[in-house]
């Protein structure tokens, strides 16, 4: 049998792949849209039986992440999974399935004054593709990533059986915690199809405090003045050229003063306002975009590095994005990335390209150093035998 | 001795030398057990690496042999996770208690795997800095056994787990070599799973932990309350208006009792229960807080609440809590220390069930708990003089666990499965999940050398096929089975 047609046989939304549909320019054969987790395993038994190569799909706003699929045959896209399972209120934790966008999410928790403490620069991101491709912002600083926030996972494995891990209580040390395993795993190891979340409440007041710096010296103080002090930032960012801008989240008049003394940290150009400053949680301009990471005393040297014109901004805890021009030739890109590198592995830091055009995809590697390559192979033949889960979009060709 | 552990010892011993190497029965009963003391296992070699070549070393050498392994840090685990294989290698990090690196402006340390957490606490407490994760046993505990565990302790509430404040680890992997799993490294997140695997994937030689800066100010009250449903309705109502406390304890009468007799803690006489909330942060924000949770205490019926003005009074508070298990010991013989996870919005009913199966069963459960995060310890008490009596506790003890998944909960919140457990998994996950979980075991740990027969009931047998399994399992007769 085809696979379109054995597919149709288990999924009610199955269609043939279009070029609109390409993953990094590699187009799926099929794309199949499951609308439940039943359904889900079934095509992915299907796709088992056929050997097809499958590429999960969410709301698209980091499928041009990580690195072109090697084949898609079947793209299984999510986006009829998008129910709010469960929000148990008293709490404080929430059970989604993979589809959900996260602004639904945080909408229908809003209206009990909870939150999932994730940045959602990308309009339309998925819960799913949110943790597969382990992102967060600034808020990390103060609530982690997704590896701190998913408290149990559903994921359909390769050969089309449904298993779970962890659960829907916070404190849980019961067998492997396969939620921090998938975070950042690219579909690689298994489909994600619901994932349940520790949530906070949503804070009564808060508070932007903005400063203008000059040069990396100042930004490396200002930043270390705030992380170091008490008063318990929920994110210090700095945003280049010259902003460092730190939110504080509390009561009120918690809030008022801890505003006042992080003013008197920063100095005389300093300003206390209720909306974020330009820039603050989104992505650096540009056409290629490198996450960075090492510990923060490493600004100094990284922005000493990128200079005043560079789209880049950092977070207190020590990870960054930096935004390289369209413009830019590939092999400038590729010189810029090896300094970075260079200059971050000094701390132990280092430097991924999240994505790239396709011209300067050739010139560089995407990912750097990987320590413990041999030991992800193994567990992804383990995962994935066969190699036919988002083949080729992850480290060192997985 | 067996030959090929003999041959084994000899090696060994050239490796590490004849101190570093233990065979003496009488030393190596010191072994025997970690702190879960009704099971026990005197280990067949014990060896003290210096540092992780030699860790690595030892364990090239097991898996040469083909002989298991075990680590222990400080041996204060509560289930078994360090129990030693009779017919093994234990590997002792006692030896490894260097803080080898202080970054306070990187906010992070990196400590060798036998340095005791509250160490870790002391040496970076001068530049206002301290290590988050507090299980009671923190004065001795040791940071590779936390990492093993996931270890939480009263304030994981806000501060989360282990797992939050580790960014990275050198490991020896079951292989004998030496990696690098970092969080923030590209590649999948090895560190996360690693943390809390309870040493069944590999030894911890190097851990980078993340520094918390120490807090402003801490509040810490006590109230007191007719009932535990009053308590429990007080802590609903704390975390349900959007405070979030460092952590909320709470103890029922029959452990009130306890650590009455044990260390005079003078909480209010008559108590049903007891609440400890405490709160941390910048001033003005514990301020207010705290205003609201004592106020939600009150609402709730506390009949007397008592703030602590200092430091002092902050320890005779948490005296009572954190001497609760010991003191335990004043009024029962014997008792079981369970640690079970609900939701906390389940508090009242759950506790409703255990008041009912110790009424049934005659067997008396003292409550203590975490219940800021429903993650409950009751002691199941009995009298090991008395016949039945121990299997009649067991019998109880694993019906609060049944509760605890019946409410959608864990059969563990922060001492592990280990051997203690492992056969309640199935009650909470499938054949498949398990399965699932132990690919990741497969992938680091084919030879099923490196801490076998903890966590899973059933180990999986790498390189098979996933899917269904057919006939007898190719373990039968090789392996336990629980």
């Amino acid at each position: 049998m085809r696979p379109l047609d054995a597919l149709a046989k288990v999924c009610g939304d199955v269609r043939p792949g279009e070029p609109a549909d390409g993953v990094l320019g590699v187009e799926p054969s099929v794309v199949a849209a499951p609308k439940n987790v039943a359904e889900a395993a079934d095509v992915m038994r299907v796709a088992a039986e056929q050997g097809l190569a499958v590429v999960p799909r969410g709301a698209e706003t980091r499928l041009d992440w990580g690195t072109p699929p090697e084949r898609c045959d079947l793209l299984v896209d999510t986006h009829r999974l998008d129910a709010l399972i469960e929000h148990a209120e008293g709490d404080l934790v929430a059970k989604t399935e993979a589809g959900l966008p996260l602004e639904r999410l945080a909408e229908r928790l809003a209206e009990r004054g909870q939150r999932l403490a994730l940045d959602n620069p990308l309009p339309g991101s998925t819960v799913g593709g949110t943790i597969a491709t382990g992102a967060a912002g600034a808020l990390r600083t103060l609530y982690g990533t997704p590896r701190n926030l998913v408290i149990g996972l559903t994921i359909v494995r390769a050969d089309g059986q449904v298993a779970r891990s962890g659960g829907k209580v916070v404190k849980n040390v019961a067998g492997y915690d396969l939620g921090r395993l998938f975070s950042g795993s690219y579909g690689t190891l298994g489909l994600i199809v619901e994932a349940t979340f520790r949530l906070h409440p949503l804070a009564p007041a808060n508070a932007y405090v903005t400063c203008a710096v000059s040069g990396p010296e100042e930004a490396h103080d200002a930043v270390q003045s705030v992380l170091h002090s008490p008063v318990a930032p929920s994110a210090v960012e700095y945003i280049n050229p010259g902003t460092v801008a730190v939110l504080l989240e509390g009561v009120p008049d918690g809030v008022d003063t801890r505003a006042h003394q992080t003013k008197e940290l920063l100095g005389e150009r300093t300003e206390i306002s209720e909306t974020a400053p330009e820039g603050w949680g989104q992505y650096p301009d540009g056409t290629t975009l490198i996450g960075i990471s090492a510990p923060p005393p490493a600004l100094r040297d990284l922005l000493s590095l990128l200079g005043p014109e560079a789209a880049a901004t950092w977070s207190g805890s020590g990870h960054g994005h930096v935004g390289l021009p369209a413009g830019m030739p590939a092999d400038e890109v590729a010189a810029t990335l090896d300094r970075l590198r260079e200059c971050l592995s000094r701390y132990r830091g280092n430097a991924v390209v999240r994505y790239a055009p396709q011209e300067v995809r050739d010139e560089i590697d995407v990912w750097g150093p990987v320590p413990a390559l041999a030991l992800m192979r193994r567990v992804k033949d383990q995962f994935d035998p066969d190699h036919r889960l988002s083949p080729g979009r992850f480290v060192g060709g997985m | 001795m067996e030959p090929r552990l003999a041959v084994l010892e000899a090696r060994l011993a050239a490796l590490l030398g004849s101190e570093g190497v233990i065979t003496d029965p009488v030393r190596l009963r010191t072994y025997e057990c970690d702190g879960l003391m009704n099971h026990r296992a005197t280990p067949a070699i014990v060896v003290l690496p210096n540092d992780a070549e030699q860790v690595a070393a030892v364990v090239r050498e097991c898996v040469a042999a083909g002989v298991p392994y075990v680590a222990r840090g400080s041996g204060t685990g509560l289930s078994g996770g360090a129990l030693p294989r009779a017919d093994g290698v234990l590997i002792v990090t006692s030896r490894m208690r260097r803080i080898l690196e202080i970054d306070i402006p990187g906010q992070r340390a990196v400590v060798e795997p036998g340095v005791i957490n509250l160490d870790v606490t002391r040496a970076v407490r001068p530049y206002g800095y301290y290590f988050a994760p507090d299980p009671s046993s923190q004065q001795i505990c040791s940071v590779g056994g936390n990492v093993a565990e996931n270890s939480g302790g009263a304030h994981c509430l806000k501060y989360g787990f282990t797992a939050h404040h580790v960014l990275a680890c050198e490991v020896v992997t079951p292989d004998g070599e030496l990696a690098e799993l970092s969080a923030d490294a590209p590649g999948y997140d090895l560190l996360g799973v690693f943390v809390g695997a309870e040493g069944t994937i590999g030894i911890t030689t190097k851990i980078t932990v993340r520094l918390t800066r120490v807090p402003e100010t801490v509040q810490t009250l006590l109230a007191a309350f007719d009932s535990i449903e009053a308590g429990g309705t007080a802590v609903s109502a704390i975390i349900g208006a959007g405070v979030v406390p460092a952590a909320i304890e709470m103890m029922d009468a029959l452990s009130i009792e306890a650590a009455e007799a044990a260390v005079r803690c003078e909480y209010p006489p008559g108590a049903g229960s007891v609440l400890i909330v405490e709160l941390d942060g910048p001033e003005t924000e514990v301020a207010a807080q705290f205003a609201e949770a004592r106020r939600l205490c009150e609402d709730a019926g506390a009949f007397e609440i008592r703030v602590a003005a200092d430091d002092e009074e902050r320890a005779l508070i948490w005296k009572g809590r954190k001497s609760a298990f010991a003191a335990v010991g004043r009024i029962s013989p014997a008792y079981i220390v369970q640690d079970g996870v609900i939701p906390r919005t389940a508090l009242p009913q759950v506790l409703a069930r255990i008041d009912a199966l110790s009424a049934e069963s005659g067997v008396r459960v003292a409550n203590v708990f975490h219940a800021g995060d429903g993650n409950l310890h009751p002691l199941v008490l009995f009298d090991d003089a008395e016949e039945g009596a121990e299997a009649r506790a067991e019998e109880v003890s694993g019906a609060i666990l049944d509760l605890c998944i019946e409410h959608g909960g864990s059969i563990t919140g922060e001492h592990g499965v280990g051997v203690d457990k492992s056969r309640y998994m199935t009650r909470m996950f499938t054949d498949t999940d398990l399965d699932t979980m132990q690919m990741v075991r497969c992938g680091f740990d084919p030879g099923n050398l490196c801490n076998p027969g903890k966590v899973f009931p059933t180990p999986r047998l790498c390189g098979e096929v996933p899917g269904v399994r057919k006939g007898p399992h190719p373990f039968e007769g090789k392996a336990d089975l629980f």
